[in-house]
């Protein structure tokens, strides 16, 4: 059995965002990669902002991790991860997260949970393109 | 245009209003009434980070709105105003003539119980929103636009459709 199809890793960063949005990303991120559980998807549907914002520092807190990925800039997540920040010197918040940006950071064994945070967006917001149908 | 929605909403500026409500009504400012952070400068940053450039935001407290909303129901542009409770909208009803109000969520916490996914209300919450209704306000709930707006009555008599 290769080792590495069923490596155990530990969990770096939450993704919190809409709907089921978390939820959806990190399991497109297991099914690709089987490293699904470097992510801890986070729901805040019923919650209100002071709850949403307990939820993910806590969240953060339990695992260990400093960096969180959220969907949109206006967003709930990104407004209450961006109050996390103000007290949390060494963490990171990616806003506008997507696919792309998560398989990159899966991959990123190198360098601080920071470093590895902004070379994933740089890889997501590249990696969107629009294709046109040939005349 | 002036002000075409009055919002109460404790997640405040977030994606519902400014994508769901401010794309399809093309809004061009958001009034927040939120005693908190009408006097954060670090708060209102962050709300105004999290809205489009091309749309304004402004805040003020709730004593010092009514007088405001005169100026923004000139504006030319559509506008969203916010409220994070009822209380507050409650004051804008009796002192600025707000006569339609929207329950675009009021989240989970402890004494709430569930009337719709995106509303949960306190007994005390209940009787604040009879208030605003016999207060000459209509009341009604919608989370997005294309959702139906469903009136008071029906919104307290729900159990968490």
């Amino acid at each position: 059995m290769n080792s590495a199809q069923h490596e155990a890793v530990s969990p770096r960063a939450i993704v919190a965002g809409h709907g089921d949005f978390a939820a959806g990303l990190v399991s497109a991120v297991e099914q690709i990669t089987g490293r699904g559980s470097l992510f801890i998807p986070v729901a805040v549907q019923r919650l209100a902002l002071q709850e949403i914002e307990q939820l993910l520092r806590s969240s953060m807190l339990d695992a260990g991790v400093r960096v969180i990925f959220t969907d949109l800039q206006a967003g709930s997540c990104t407004m209450a991860a961006r109050r996390i920040l103000r007290g949390m010197d060494d963490a990171v918040l990616v806003a506008g997260a997507n696919l792309p940006t998560l398989l990159d950071f899966a991959f990123a064994d190198a360098g601080s949970p920071a470093q590895a945070a902004r070379h994933a967006a740089e890889r997501g917001r590249g990696a969107i393109a629009v294709y046109e149908a040939a005349p | 245009m002036s002000l075409v929605l009055y919002r109460i909403d404790d997640r405040l500026i977030h994606g519902q209003v400014v994508v769901g409500w401010g794309q399809p009504l093309d809004i061009g400012f958001i009034v927040l009434v939120d005693d908190e952070v009408a006097v954060s400068e670090w708060e209102q940053e962050l709300y105004r980070m999290g809205v489009p450039p091309e749309m304004d935001v402004y805040f003020h407290g709730a004593q010092d709105a009514p007088a405001a909303l005169a100026q923004y129901r000139t504006d030319p542009r559509p506008g969203i105003l916010v409220t994070g409770d009822i209380a507050t909208m409650r004051h804008l009803v009796d002192n600025a003539a707000v006569d339609d109000v929207n329950v675009g969520g009021v989240h989970f916490r402890a004494g709430r119980v569930q009337r719709l996914r995106y509303v949960f209300l306190s007994p005390a919450e209940e009787d604040e929103l009879r208030d605003l209704a016999a207060h000459g306000a209509r009341v009604s709930a919608q989370d997005v636009p294309g959702a139906r707006p469903i009136p008071l009555d029906e919104l307290l008599a729900g159990v968490g459709r």
